[in-house]
């Protein structure tokens, strides 16, 4: 049986305000196998971006992990010292973030940004490094990338911007992207192109794909498998079709029924959407019962 | 109300003409060398009945907000008329901001930002009823406690502010500030695009229910077409500055003709079609363009906002239904 890449086990997050810890992330679980797609959705202050950060090693007060394991290819990267943490991000495991304009030094070009990846993790000579960067670029798919390496952030389009946040985190060839939001500050058109070339690039490279979103049409269009967040917990998880098509759990089918859908007004007719709030009565019961589908072929072990 | 006047009451309540939006754009070069025109809308025109939801669609900078500030007079179009029950909402012998207040108002994208965070939300709500002559506290808070019911919110709660509210129910002020007073058009600008998943369709339900209640028109604009199609009567679908196609919903989700809606529509990621249990983007493919004329674009390269737009005119291809095309005369100015 193939070992899972990315595995978090019971993880639990809490935000320490003083003496009272606050439970954010309680009791999480999740596999991703190599090459796997896996989509995490959910609402604001669900926990899916913090579930990210604390694979990312970036938990910072008043965050702190309070319990489980995230192994990363059989190492707990919870308790790796930072120095070995430091080496793996970026390297191993790549972020792309909802706003690259943030994300971006706004005071170098983006050839150079890029170019750096190389320089530091994989000791390559700057001269080296910037031929790389050109190439990075022309891989997702930039017009004129030796052009446009030595363009500032600020010169060029939220979609060429995200490209070149795709371009650097994929620049060392991680086992596992973690996109968190990466097209929601998008227009739909370039929405579209930014997600077929995610799709496209980690796909042809095996790299395996943490994605984050709250757009359920964003997360079917790319992941195998989903798991939905509520609260602070992994209250379903499932195949992306099977979820889809026969969601288990209440605040799952809510989710599902409070988006409008493409083409269902002309085959049902206007029908008004579901409002969440109105069947989950009681929220804490909501979130003990879960739905877990097993994996195909595997079954749960011990 | 001041501004109605004897209208038929089959006209149109707001019609808005040949509407032309540029703006000067300073170059770089001296003495005004290089000073050039932006041309932000182009000779925009659709008509919003009585209780019908009219949405404008379009990427970033196709000017659907600049067209819905102009409609609510806080842009003045470089050319065109906008008239509201027959009358000139534009131009000279306008109505003062008073009267237009009456007719049309806006709810906003993001609800904090447009409200005063120092005004509770009795003081937001009585301010615009105190400036329009209605000075009665009792009337006051009659209106305001109906209103607050009507978005669905109590009357306890008027005496907070925007801070303590969450960001589904600080749109809830942001929609009962619009309607306060009375207006019989409400210009939606994203009214959803800011708010989580679940607190969307609460929104989205109430809208659609205060348009039945009070017979409310709306202008929505907006680039999330799925709520576009849920909400809507009919469509414009703008790119750089023109309307290039306009229909019923039905007619622009389901044989939409120019190119460009369809890659708008295909471009939403919709999960049906991800799995495979409904035709993608080739469900558009093969309709030909209509009576063999070309599309002025496709929509794929953006055009020079310095330049005016080349001519063309929207054709009528079903009823209704109009999308734009290239003069056909064109062709045959070329020896």
């Amino acid at each position: 049986m193939t070992q899972p890449l990315l595995d978090v086990d019971g993880l639990k997050v809490d935000a320490l305000f003083g003496r009272y810890a606050h439970p954010i992330i309680r009791d999480v679980s999740f596999r991703i196998m190599p090459g796997e797609a896996y989509g995490l959705v959910g609402e604001s202050g669900s926990g899916k971006s913090v579930t990210s950060l604390g694979v990312m090693g970036l938990l910072k007060k008043p965050l702190r992990a309070a319990g489980g394991e995230i192994r990363f290819k059989g190492r707990n990267l919870l308790t790796l010292p930072k120095r070995e943490m430091r080496r793996l991000r970026g390297n191993r495991i790549a972020m792309i973030f909802q706003e690259p304009m943030t994300a971006l030094n706004p005071l170098s070009t983006v050839g150079r940004q890029i170019a750096e990846m190389f320089v530091l993790h994989q000791d390559k000579s700057w001269a080296e490094a910037r031929e790389l960067a050109v190439k990075a670029l022309e891989s997702v798919r930039v017009p004129n990338p030796d052009r446009r390496a030595r363009n500032y952030p600020h010169q060029m389009s939220g979609g060429m911007r995200q490209r070149v946040m795709i371009a650097m985190a994929l620049a060392c060839n991680p086992d596992l992207l973690i996109a968190d939001e990466p097209t929601t500050a998008l227009d739909v058109t370039v929405q579209a192109e930014v997600l077929r070339l995610i799709k496209d690039l980690c796909a042809e490279r095996g790299t395996a794909v943490l994605f984050i979103s709250h757009d359920l049409g964003v997360i079917a269009s790319i992941c195998q498998r989903v798991g939905v967040m509520y609260a602070g917990c992994l209250v379903e998880e499932n195949e992306t079709r099977a979820l889809f098509s026969n969601p288990r759990h209440e605040y799952t089918r809510g989710l599902l029924g409070a988006l409008p859908r493409l083409g269902s007004r002309s085959l049902h007719g206007r029908q008004r959407l579901v409002d969440i709030d109105s069947i989950i009565a009681d929220r804490s019961a909501l979130t003990e019962t879960r739905f877990i589908a097993p994996r195909d072929g595997q079954e749960e072990r011990p | 109300m001041t501004i109605s006047t004897a209208t038929p009451a089959d006209g149109p309540l707001l019609q808005v003409d040949d509407l032309h939006v540029r703006f000067p754009i300073s170059g770089g070069g001296l003495l005004g060398a290089g000073r050039r025109m932006l041309h932000a809308v182009n000779g925009v025109s659709f008509a919003l009945a009585k209780g019908e939801c009219l949405s404008i669609v379009g990427e970033s900078g196709c000017g659907k907000s600049t067209t819905a500030l102009a409609i609510l007079g806080l842009q003045e179009p470089t050319d065109g008329t906008i008239r509201y029950r027959g009358r000139m909402l534009s131009g000279p012998g306008a109505p003062g901001r008073m009267q237009r207040a009456k007719a049309v108002q806006m709810v906003f994208q993001d609800p904090y930002a447009s409200l005063n965070p120092r005004q509770s939300v009795r003081a937001s709500l009585a301010a615009p009823l105190r400036l329009h002559g209605i000075t009665a506290a009792s009337e006051i808070s009659d209106r305001i406690e109906a209103m607050l019911a009507d978005v669905g919110l109590t009357p306890e709660q008027a005496v907070r502010y925007p801070h303590e509210f969450s960001g589904g129910q600080r749109q809830r002020i942001g929609i009962a500030r619009a309607l306060i007073l009375e207006p019989e058009i409400v210009v939606l600008d994203e009214p959803v695009s800011a708010l989580d998943v679940s607190i969307r369709a609460q929104i989205i339900n109430l809208l659609l229910d205060l348009q039945e209640k009070r017979g409310l028109s709306y202008v929505m604009i907006s680039h999330d077409l799925s709520v576009v199609e849920h909400m809507s009567d009919r469509v414009c679908v703008m790119f750089f500055g023109q309307i290039v196609e306009e229909g019923g919903w039905r007619q622009i989700f389901e044989t939409p003709a120019h190119p460009y809606t369809r890659r708008l529509i295909a471009a939403i990621p919709d999960p049906e079609v991800a799995m495979g249990r409904r035709a993608g983007a080739e469900r558009f493919a093969g309709v030909p363009s209509p009576r063999g004329r070309d599309f002025v674009s496709d929509g794929r390269v953006a055009p020079d906002v310095f330049v005016p737009p080349a001519p063309s005119e929207l054709v009528e291809i079903a009823p209704e239904h109009r999308v734009r095309l290239a003069l056909s005369a064109r062709s045959a100015d070329v020896p």
